[in-house]
């Protein structure tokens, strides 16, 4: 159960927003709409314990996440606005290293790449894919292992249709075993049922 | 901690330019000395310590503007920050990273170096370990300098000029250390003061460098 308690986020000396309170728990959706620069990204990152919110806590069962960053960091998936692949490594070998820190092996990265339809590019160096290829091999990464919350910013950015289905299959997935997804986007979103908070 | 230590070397070995990249640009500026200080062998050799450690620690600065800054661009800096270890886990990592994929093949070419600046061979043993242990320090202090730059606009020059003051201790005793051994005299005294800054930086570097980055 994630609840966010009166948090507000600065950029200089402005407000970008403030008093912002809101709590989802196992299953649900939340979907973060606004304008270009209204905070979207901004709440994520304070989301996740990469920010440090200006004011408010963000609780998680009711306990400060700011206390133990990396066991929050540990429960959450993190999908950014760049795709985190390094071009020299294979996609497997970018897939690898952060099933090792969750504590997967080889057989959950292929089960990941699998779910987004790139199994048979994952010896490939992530140089050679195409910008909506890339973008779903960062999206396998939230496969990778159970982490009760999935945090995206713009997940479908030169997504096709079929691999949006593909990315709605795998959120339903993941709501279907209690986890909470939280997204900011300006397109449409496989989220059936997901509440939105307007920025 | 350890798959993250195999990512950094992996990734050295798919772009091998960036180490070697800092040996060719020790061994330039080695170079550079006999030119500007004549080619007297006295001379030379008088210089050669002090010329190999301010060579090799500038060597070693290159990569470091890249260490966190590559990470930052493309995004992985948050999902390392996201991974359940500490950043200051993160940073020691970087620091032994660079130290391994920077400093290691700088050591291999001390005695290209050492050979053009006259140094004489028996003190060439010595130079490595001195080096050795002066660029561990500078890998300590540089992911210190890293971090705090990283975001700074003018990141690449600042940093230098951060770290290299700092690192003046270690100039001075890997300089004494190799001018006593070719003196006849025991380096000991000046290598273990190195070893010594090494081990008093080797905590201390990557819990501020932690810091910084988790606020960066």
């Amino acid at each position: 159960m994630l609840a966010v308690d009166a948090i507000a986020c600065w950029r200089g000396e402005r407000a970008v927003f403030a008093g912002l309170s809101f709590g989802l728990g196992p299953g649900e959706a939340l979907l973060l709409a606004g304008r270009n620069g209204a905070g979207k990204s901004s709440l994520l990152r304070i989301l996740a314990g990469l920010l440090p919110p200006a004011e408010g806590r963000v609780l998680w069962n009711g306990e400060d996440t700011a206390e133990d960053r990396p066991a929050h960091a540990r429960r959450l998936r993190w999908l950014g606005h760049a795709d985190a692949l390094k071009p020299t490594l294979t996609v497997a070998e970018n897939m690898a290293v952060f099933a090792r820190l969750a504590g997967q092996g080889p057989e959950a990265v292929a089960q990941a790449l699998a779910a987004v339809g790139l199994a048979p590019l994952a010896s490939l160096p992530a140089r050679v894919l195409s910008a909506g290829q890339r973008r779903r091999a960062s999206l396998a990464r939230l496969a990778i292992g159970a982490a009760p919350l999935w945090l995206l910013d713009e997940p479908t950015v030169g997504l096709d249709t079929a691999s949006v289905a593909q990315l709605g299959l795998l959120l339903a997935a993941h709501r279907a075993a209690g986890g909470m997804v939280i997204a900011a986007t300006h397109l449409e979103l496989p989220l059936p049922g997901a509440e939105t908070l307007a920025l | 901690m350890i798959a993250l230590l195999a990512r950094e070397l992996r990734l050295a070995l798919r772009t091998p330019g960036d180490s070697l990249g800092a040996v060719l640009f020790f061994v330039l500026v080695a170079a550079l000395f006999p030119f500007g200080v004549g080619p007297e062998p006295a001379a030379l050799a008088r210089l050669a310590p002090g010329a190999l450690v301010a060579s090799a620690l500038l060597a070693a600065l290159l990569p470091l503007d890249r260490m966190f800054g590559a990470e930052a661009e493309d995004g992985s800096l948050d999902l390392l920050l996201l991974s359940g270890v500490a950043p200051s886990g993160l940073a020691l990592v970087k620091a032994i990273g660079h130290w391994l994929t920077t400093a290691v093949p700088l050591l291999l070419a001390v005695p290209v170096a050492a050979a053009m600046l006259n140094l004489p061979t028996e003190a060439w043993g010595v130079a490595v370990l001195a080096l050795a242990l002066a660029t561990l320090v500078l890998s300590l202090l540089g992911t210190l300098g890293a971090a705090l730059t990283l975001g700074a606009r003018r990141g690449g020059v600042l940093l230098p000029l951060l770290v290299l003051p700092l690192a003046i201790p270690a100039v001075i005793f890997a300089a004494g250390a190799i001018e006593a051994q070719a003196g006849g005299v025991s380096p000991r005294p000046f290598l273990l003061f190195l070893a010594a800054q090494a081990a008093l930086l080797a905590p201390l570097a990557p819990l501020a460098a932690g810091a910084a980055l988790r606020e960066g």
